[in-house]
């Protein structure tokens, strides 16, 4: 029997934003849609941070809702919380949160607050599921609302469409045929490798990336960041690959991931606009998460999960600054100098407070994961391993000079007032202090993630050896009955 | 009170000061109050006051109880039992590290002192106290470093706000270019640290300076790693001090990171921060004593960088510059130091250069001033006398010497054709390749970022 958590917690955060979707769906005043936007995503975040509180209470590995509806109608378990998804689940809705809270007056026109609603249901949704079947209807139904923004704003899908369209055909075919074919079997390879590919499709690695930085220069900044930040193609890879996919093949895609983190890093150390960028700085950060995920070693697999919600959260900050300064100069070129730092220095600070977490700095909530992941990293390849501070430094060396760029190098002079907004100095104020507290009190959070990782280490084991066991009992039977037909 | 106690309560507050003294000016900064001139000299001179005493009763009651070295324990930041991995926070108090963080808090305080005046009603005179005390934390947790993770912590506090205070005036492009090449420079260092960091951690399955220097205090300890081991660690250390206390080919940094505010330029890149690459060394000592070729490869890039420097100081045309060479010269006679082993020369040199340079780099601005008013005074120039070089060179050697030295060894050319602008090159061509296959892909060229023109500028904006 699975445990409970107090309340339905997963269906209440998951039924809000969806509900409030259809609500602002109907609003034609964009300004009051932003406020009831707001207001749901505060309350989804509230449901969010109550599901990781409550399950942190029951000292247990999974759990579902208290008055399980679904379960009631479906007789199957749907939606479970486990320590994986559990801290994923909040940091997921605060992003939208931050996001819909920092977005200001010049952007809420272009902004759809609807599909940004539906997409953080289907997100949630994503992340309280473990049934593969469930979680690739969920991945494939993420890919629409970003489809529908690139289609109201006319411009080409193609890209997006190609890519995401392999995307759904190899998740689909690669389960159908997992489902199909017994371990160990050729089919069970095969799908097993089309699946790998749609995780790594998702996550943006080479040469597969490029519909990532198609989508940052032809979607809204908000919308693409919250497409990409919350590393649902990690998520993929956990629910997915990670439970089927023996250890050499997995070790074998940790060497793609950080051929794709070096490069992205030097990608993005040569950019000469924000968004792009920021893509690829993304990029370099969770190909690092996966690099961690597919080492499968209790070290390497804790600061993945570390570096998982240390990265999240501090590149989404870092992208909403980004967002911010866009929303006040436009198209930010890293050609030349902006020299905003006069204007808005506590957007300066977070910009470099966020940049200096996500390449794991002392004193910031990405520095023990970063430890974690080298460590992990160069056991496993004591010479290759070596990359992952080499597209550390990289990464160092591209955010100090983004942050000359777009705030130092010449005196700035402009009509209106740029100061930084009530709104934003909230968002500004909740990300310090999340980054700066994670840095200087460690301990919680890694030993949470390291007992996650324990936990999906022994139940990959444990999966894997009843799966062969079930296959060895299915040609058992399937001998049996041959020489009783015969 | 034991002993014991007040070791602890008198280490926890040296560290505790400056961590106090920065979390009090961000926190003012973030929530959009900042503090006043006058609040902000006095809390630093209270920090550093409260530092310095409790670092001078810790070195009495060391000399009083006749103890060498006192370890603090402060316990593990993060540790998971189970894969012996932890991150082990341990003062050290030795005869390294009590001169070291004595030296730090008398000079950044008799900085701290200058710059409220020499600063005053600058517009970035906030900004400069957050990055000192950011500095000064960094300074601090370095020197007392008992663990190899507490001082790449302190490490990278340094090399932050130094990077960030050379491109203090940053209305301007050419001091944050020049930040911009120090935290190039200063991020190598650090990967270089980092995995050696690491592969002592494998090596010796310890962090802790006790267990990667065997026993004994400071600088009486014997590294248990195989020769081979020392040469491979030992060589990854020298990269990282060598960026660090801008030793050749990283010299190109040191005169650029003049470009700060005089103040800076004394205390972190004269004075400090320049004598960190060297403390490190001092620091792992026991290990270069394993292998003979690892302390020729020291002694020759001390001596190397020495020579450099005497010769570049000699043709620089502004003070700061020339001081900053000199400054190179004694460095490189320190690290050369540490090669043949006189460890306690070494460390006095540097207590007495770090003071001289600061006090030196002090007097720079109003040197000038006294220069004009004593030719005023006589009518003409100073006069200039002939060296015995003038007359045993020939005219043609001195020339080629004169534009070395003027070009300052070719360094930063050499950095930039070979390893830097290739590095670009392929970059820029695989995104150029890129948007090639994603504009095919798509069937139009039509992108936000096309409507920005390439970069044009110089790779040195990249280094």
């Amino acid at each position: 029997m699975m445990p409970e958590l107090h309340l339905p917690w997963l269906e209440l955060m998951i039924l809000t934003p969806l509900l409030g979707a259809i609500v602002v769906s109907f609003l034609k005043d964009k300004e009051f849609a932003h406020k009831i936007c707001l207001a749901v995503c505060g309350l989804t975040f509230v449901f969010a941070t109550g599901e990781w509180m409550d399950f942190g209470t029951l000292h247990t590995f999974e759990a579902h809702d208290h008055w399980d509806v679904i379960e009631f109608v479906f007789h199957k378990d749907i939606f479970i919380v486990d320590e994986l998804s559990a801290p994923l689940i909040p940091l997921a809705a605060l992003l939208y949160l931050m996001t819909v809270l920092s977005t200001l007056r010049t952007k809420v026109a272009r902004f759809s607050f609807g599909w940004t609603l539906f997409a953080e249901a289907i997100l949630l949704a994503t992340l309280c599921c473990r049934e593969p079947w469930a979680v690739i209807a969920f991945l494939v139904l993420a890919t629409i609302p970003p489809w529908i923004e690139l289609r109201s704003r006319k411009r080409s899908t193609r890209i997006y469409v190609s890519h995401m369209g392999l995307f759904v055909v190899l998740l689909v075919a690669g389960q159908a045929l997992l489902n199909a074919g017994a371990v160990g079997t050729t089919t069970a390879t095969i799908a097993g490798a089309m699946l790998t590919i749609a995780a790594l499709l998702r996550s943006g690695i080479v040469p597969l990336h490029c519909w990532m930085t198609d989508l940052f220069e032809k979607a809204t900044f908000g919308t693409a960041l919250l497409f990409v930040t919350p590393m649902t193609g990690a998520y993929a890879v956990m629910r997915l690959v990670l439970p089927i996919a023996p250890d050499w093949a997995l070790q074998s895609i940790a060497i793609v991931s950080l051929f794709t983190s070096v490069y992205a890093a030097g990608m993005a150390l040569v950019q000469v606009e924000a968004r792009r960028f920021f893509c690829y700085l993304f990029l370099s950060h969770s190909s690092l998460v996966l690099v961690g995920l597919e080492l499968v070693t209790p070290i390497g697999l804790t600061g993945a999960l570390c570096v998982w919600l240390s990265v999240g959260l501090s590149l989404a900050g870092f992208a909403l600054t980004l967002r911010c300064i866009e929303s006040r100069i436009g198209q930010v070129s890293l050609n030349t100098f902006h020299g905003l730092y006069e204007h808005t220095p506590t957007l300066a600070t977070l910009f470099l407070l966020t940049g200096l977490a996500s390449i794991g700095f002392p004193g910031t909530i990405g520095f023990i994961g970063i430890e974690l992941l080298v460590e992990g990293a160069v056991g496993v390849f004591p010479l290759i391993g070596i990359a992952v501070v080499v597209a550390a430094a990289l990464n160092g060396i591209a955010i100090l000079n983004a942050y000359f760029r777009v705030f130092t190098g010449t005196t700035r002079t402009s009509s209106i007032s740029l100061r930084v907004r009530f709104s934003e100095r909230i968002a500004v104020l909740i990300l310090t202090v999340l980054i700066i507290g994670g840095g200087l009190f460690p301990q919680p959070g890694v030993s949470s993630r390291y007992h996650a990782a324990m936990a999906l280490i022994s139940k990959r084991d444990v999966d894997s050896d009843q799966r062969q066991k079930d296959d060895k009992q299915l040609t058992q039977d399937h001998s049996e009955k041959t020489t009783t037909h015969d | 009170m034991t002993s014991e106690l007040l070791f602890n309560i008198l280490g926890i507050t040296i560290v505790a000061s400056p961590a106090a003294l920065l979390a009090v000016f961000s926190l003012a900064s973030l929530a959009g109050r900042p503090l006043g001139e006058r609040s902000m000299a006095r809390f630093t001179e209270t920090a550093v006051v409260l530092g310095l005493l409790s670092s001078l009763v810790i070195l009495g009651m060391m000399l009083v109880l006749d103890r060498r070295h006192v370890p603090i324990e402060i316990g593990n930041w993060v540790v998971i039992p189970d894969q012996h991995f932890h991150f082990h926070l341990k003062l050290v108090f030795d005869r390294l590290s009590v001169p070291f963080v004595v030296l730090t808090f008398i000079l950044c305080g008799t900085v701290g002192a200058f710059t409220s005046r020499y600063l005053h009603r600058e517009p970035g005179y906030g900004r400069f106290f957050v990055l000192y005390a950011l500095f000064l934390l960094g300074m601090v947790i370095s020197s007392l470093a008992g663990t190899i993770e507490t001082l790449f912590l302190g490490w990278e506090l340094v090399g932050l706000s130094s990077a960030l205070l050379v491109a203090f005036f940053h209305e301007r492009q050419n001091p944050v270019r020049n930040g911009q090449r120090v935290w190039s420079v200063y991020r190598i260092a650090d990967a270089a640290f980092l995995i050696a960091a690491l592969a002592l951690h494998h090596l010796t399955g310890a962090g802790d300076f006790e267990g990667l220097m065997g026993t004994g205090p400071w600088p009486d300890g014997h590294a248990t790693i195989s020769q081979s081991h020392a040469l491979f660690v030992g060589l990854l250390l020298l990269v990282a001090a060598a960026g660090k206390s801008a030793l050749v080919p990283f010299s190109g940094w040191l005169p650029r990171a003049m470009e700060g505010p005089t103040p800076s330029s004394a205390v972190f890149y004269g004075a400090l921060s320049v004598h960190l690459g060297a403390f490190l060394l001092l620091r792992v000592s026991p290990i270069l004593e394993q292998s003979l070729t690892l302390r020729i490869a020291v002694i020759t890039l001390g001596l190397v960088s020495a020579i450099f420097g005497t010769l570049t100081a000699r043709v620089q045309t502004d003070i700061k510059s020339a001081l900053a060479f000199a400054s190179l010269t004694q460095v490189g006679i320190i690290v050369a130091e540490i090669g043949f082993g006189l460890r306690y020369i070494a460390l006095i040199h540097i207590v007495g250069h770090a003071c001289l340079r600061t006090l030196q780099l002090l007097r720079a601005p109003s040197l000038l001033h006294d220069y004009h008013t004593l030719e005023n005074a006589i009518g003409s120039h100073l006069p200039q006398g002939t060296s015995t070089w003038d007359r045993l060179v020939p005219v043609r050697t001195r020339a080629w010497l004169y534009r070395f030295s003027m070009e300052r060894g070719y360094l930063d050319v050499i950095l930039d054709e070979y390893i830097v602008r290739p590095f670009v090159a392929v970059f820029r061509w695989s995104d150029s390749m890129e948007r090639r296959w994603t504009a095919w892909l798509s069937g139009s060229d039509e992108k936000g970022s096309d409507e920005v023109p390439p970069n044009t500028s110089s790779v040195e904006d990249l280094v």
